[in-house]
């Protein structure tokens, strides 16, 4: 184990801008901390608050959500509802003692590969001044499947 | 082996790393990775684990194909570049393999790990994450059929500009029927108002109304001018769009548009839609000589027998008795398969400058007043005389960028204007040899003949000036300056400020988004950008269509443009819809959102959250049902519903939740490369 911190960081994308960023990014040969695992989502309006929980209690240390800027989204005005859930998640996790700020919203059309590159930097930057969450062990819960083929060695 | 099972569930997966020359394979080490897939994730289902040079290639394919069948593959998994490059190719070659094309999910270790990421080992780490999360995504796929919806052959297109025009006669003449609606009483739009047009300087009367003629006696065209669509049902193939017909007053079938009703019409009305206030029309009337069609109608507003009871002029004196003042609205729905949006623009309100005096400086026009007193059938029968109506100009200025380019209004280039501004100083020279100002912020001449063109107002002795007007006033200080407009501004070019006197200001004003833009585009399920402009499904790729199914876009109701661009993109628009026709039937990609009934509650949260109107509430089953055709497959829906009764295909619960675990099942550790396999 190196003494540095390196989180894992999972972000949903939208398929029709920022997952097409983050192409342009890799088009452009844009380099980024490698910390961040996309996904795709249709649209960040998909994001269902589960998707988030389930992310930090699988291990992740952040969860990043990227959408439309507002005003552009590809299905109308789905991303405002995505904003609006995720202020709401906030609150929620800030209620279960998460950190707020390990979940983040960032608009990024699909020509903002460096603007997305470099919003990733700065999300990396600040969940590594927030520290790793360990969820599991921080909420008490076992069994969370991270690393778990080595965990159910064990009993065996 | 029990335990195995619960976890494969039975699946036999393949996994296909790609090199991609060197552009994955400089940065991951696909060999180690294929190798892993299979050995570390045999537990999970993969019983193939590959990599091969150019997964994309024929014989990549076919590597796919083959162990589909000969290894039993029931899911594939490729990682190489975006979806968005290559998800059709290999969902191509597994369906050729024999499985349902969307059993097959990408990995995205090109754009998202060997082309952002240096450090090998952890790129490495990166892409088996990756691949990870597709593997356990790809258990949770289903075998999809894409919707298939037939067509109706009828186009319904809204706005009879030149756009509308040019699609409504491309389809008409490949023989299908087309319904033109148009809100004025004729069809013509904007280039029914321009003299001439540039850089030809042919007139825009002489090329327009043939085509307008063309329309109104076509067999496939039904045209309902004086109205408006008042509500769109329906999807692709099959829309059912309600129209509401206004009342004229005047029976069609009866009517020979003699023109004997407005002329003895008693009430002048001051016309500030085709004449834009300069002129006068009647109360019964058309917007001009050659409208199409050629029958009038009467302006309910300000009609005197509407206003006092008494009148009836038009009707004593129609030769045909084609006046009913009884005429009420009438509306009807149309059956249609696709639907053009080419409803135009509106002139940015020079009011809105202040400092640049139109409205209180009677000398100064805005472009379409000067379009209007330059047309031979115009207000001053072409004359380019002062607003006293008399006196010629000596000197004119033209003032660019009115309205756009200009932060505090429009960001954006009106891209017409410059041109315009060019035609209006050659048509002042020409008829009054008047002395030409431009003043500009840049020349911008970017398409056929159009520099040339400036070169040759150039030629003719036009001065420009670079600069923003900073103001347009009547304020004289200096001598010389005593009953003119001064046009102040600061020459870039020469670095100092000056003052114009000039007689005559006109101002090339923006082009924007009609006031009405945004509920238009609400009443069809489009999108507006953050100007007000209809966007397109893909700026560049896709410019005509939305991301609404049969729903497409035409002219500057995308964005300003100049007449050919607006033409083509009629056209554009016309082809996809003709090879829709022709195709009878649509297929559409199953990404789609379903209500499970059992599991509804009927609580109905998600019926508001669609702005494609594709969930409605059944009050005798008390459930919500979502429009298959309808749903764009965004998923809000699905995030939204507190019973977890809704799915979406493609992108479900299952499948998201299990990539999530399958991305988290590796950390990615800076040290922890190739374990020794």
């Amino acid at each position: 184990m190196t003494n540095e911190f390196d989180p894992v960081i999972i972000g949903f994308t939208c398929n029709w801008c920022s997952y097409r960023a983050a192409d342009m990014a890799g088009t452009a040969r844009i380099k980024y901390p490698h910390n961040v695992r996309l996904m795709r989502l249709m649209c960040s309006g998909r994001l269902d608050p589960t998707f988030v929980l389930k992310a930090l209690a699988g291990g992740a240390d952040g969860v990043l959500l990227t959408g439309c800027h507002p005003g552009e989204c590809h299905y109308l005005e789905q991303n405002y509802k995505a904003l609006r859930r995720v202020k709401l998640l906030k609150r929620t996790i800030a209620a279960m003692g998460i950190e707020p700020e390990r979940v983040k919203l960032v608009w990024a059309s699909a020509a903002e590969g460096t603007f997305l590159a470099k919003e990733i930097g700065v999300f990396v930057e600040e969940i590594k001044a927030l520290g790793p969450l360990n969820w599991p062990q921080r909420a008490g819960i076992n069994g969370i499947p991270v690393h778990q083929p080595e965990i159910e060695e064990v009993p065996a | 082996m029990t335990g195995e099972e619960a976890q494969t569930n039975g699946h036999r997966i393949g996994v296909y790393v790609c090199h991609c020359g060197t552009n994955i394979a400089g940065v991951v080490d696909v060999e180690h990775v294929s190798e892993w897939a299979k050995d570390a994730l045999g537990d999970r289902g993969v019983v193939v684990g590959k990599d091969y040079k150019f997964m994309c290639s024929d014989l990549g394919q076919e590597l796919i194909q083959k162990d589909i069948e000969r290894e039993g593959l029931d899911r594939v998994v490729v990682a190489a570049c975006s979806p968005h490059l290559h998800e059709k190719t290999f969902r191509n070659a597994t369906e050729r393999g024999g499985l349902n094309p969307y059993l097959c999910e990408m990995a995205s270790i090109r754009e998202q790990v060997s082309w952002v990421h240096t450090n090998k080992a952890i790129a490495t780490e990166k892409a088996k994450a990756m691949i990870s999360g597709a593997v356990e995504r790809v258990k949770e796929h289903e075998s999809l059929e894409p919707f298939r919806v037939p067509i109706e052959e009828a186009t319904l297109i809204v706005g009879g500009g030149i756009a509308g025009i040019q699609s409504a006669l491309e389809i008409a003449n490949a023989g299908h029927p087309v319904y033109l609606v148009e809100r004025e009483p004729s069809i013509g739009g904007h280039m029914a108002q321009f003299d001439k047009t540039f850089p030809t300087l042919d007139c825009s009367a002489c090329i327009l109304t043939p085509r307008m003629s063309e329309v109104g006696v076509h067999p496939n065209i039904e045209l309902l001018t004086w109205s408006e669509v008042e509500k769109v049902e329906g999807y692709v193939g099959n829309f059912a769009v309600t129209i509401r017909k206004k009342a004229s007053y005047v029976i069609n079938e009866d009517c020979t548009g003699c023109g004997i009703c407005w002329q003895k019409c008693p009430k002048k009305v001051i016309d500030d839609k085709f004449e834009v206030g300069l002129g006068y029309r009647k109360a019964i009337y058309t917007p001009f000589e050659q409208a199409v069609p050629k029958y009038p109608v009467i302006d309910h507003d300000n009609c005197t027998y509407f206003e006092k009871g008494s009148c009836k002029a038009c009707e004593k004196f129609c030769p045909t008795e084609a006046i009913n003042f009884e005429d009420e609205d009438e509306v009807i729905t149309v059956n249609v398969g696709n639907i053009v949006l080419a409803t135009g623009y509106d002139l940015f309100d020079a009011r809105r400058i202040p400092q640049y005096g139109y409205g209180r400086l009677a000398n100064v026009f805005t472009s379409l007043e000067f379009e209007r007193m330059t047309n031979a059938a115009g207000p001053t029968d072409g004359d380019i005389v002062l607003r006293d109506g008399v006196t010629a100009p000596k000197s004119v200025g033209i003032v660019h960028c009115v309205g756009s380019r200009d932060r505090n209004f429009n960001n954006y280039c009106s891209s017409i204007c410059c041109m315009q501004s060019l035609k209006f100083a050659h048509l002042v020279h020409e008829r009054t040899g008047a002395e030409v100002f431009n003043f500009y912020i840049d020349i911008r001449t970017p398409a056929k003949e159009y520099d040339e063109f400036y070169q040759r107002v150039l030629d003719e002795g036009t001065r420009f000036v670079r600069g923003r007007v900073a103001e347009v006033t009547d304020a004289a200080r200096l001598p010389g300056e005593e009953g003119k407009l001064i046009v102040q501004v600061e020459d870039t070019l020469a670095g100092q400020q000056r003052r114009i006197p000039v007689d005559m200001v006109i101002l090339s004003a923006a082009l924007e988004p009609r006031t009405d833009a945004y509920e238009t585009a609400k009443k069809f399920g489009i999108a507006c950008s953050a100007n007000g402009w209809f966007t397109e499904k893909h700026p560049k790729l896709d410019p005509v269509a939305t991301m609404t199914e049969g729903v497409f876009i035409a002219g500057c109701s995308t964005g300003p443009k100049d007449i050919p661009a607006t033409v083509s993109q009629g056209s554009a628009a016309a082809a996809r819809i003709l090879s829709y026709i022709e195709m009878g039937e649509l297929a559409l990609e199953p990404v789609r959102a379903t209500v499970i009934a059992e599991q509804c509650s009927g609580c109905r949260i998600c019926n508001d959250l669609c702005p494609f109107n594709a969930i409605s509430y059944d009050a005798e089953t008390e459930l919500s049902e979502i429009n298959i055709a309808l749903c764009q497959g965004c998923g809000t829906c699905v995030a939204a519903c507190p019973a977890g009764a809704i799915t979406g295909t493609g992108f479900s619960n299952e499948q998201v939740l299990a990539q999530i675990e399958g991305l988290l099942m590796l950390n990615v550790e800076p040290q922890p490369v190739a374990e020794p396999a």
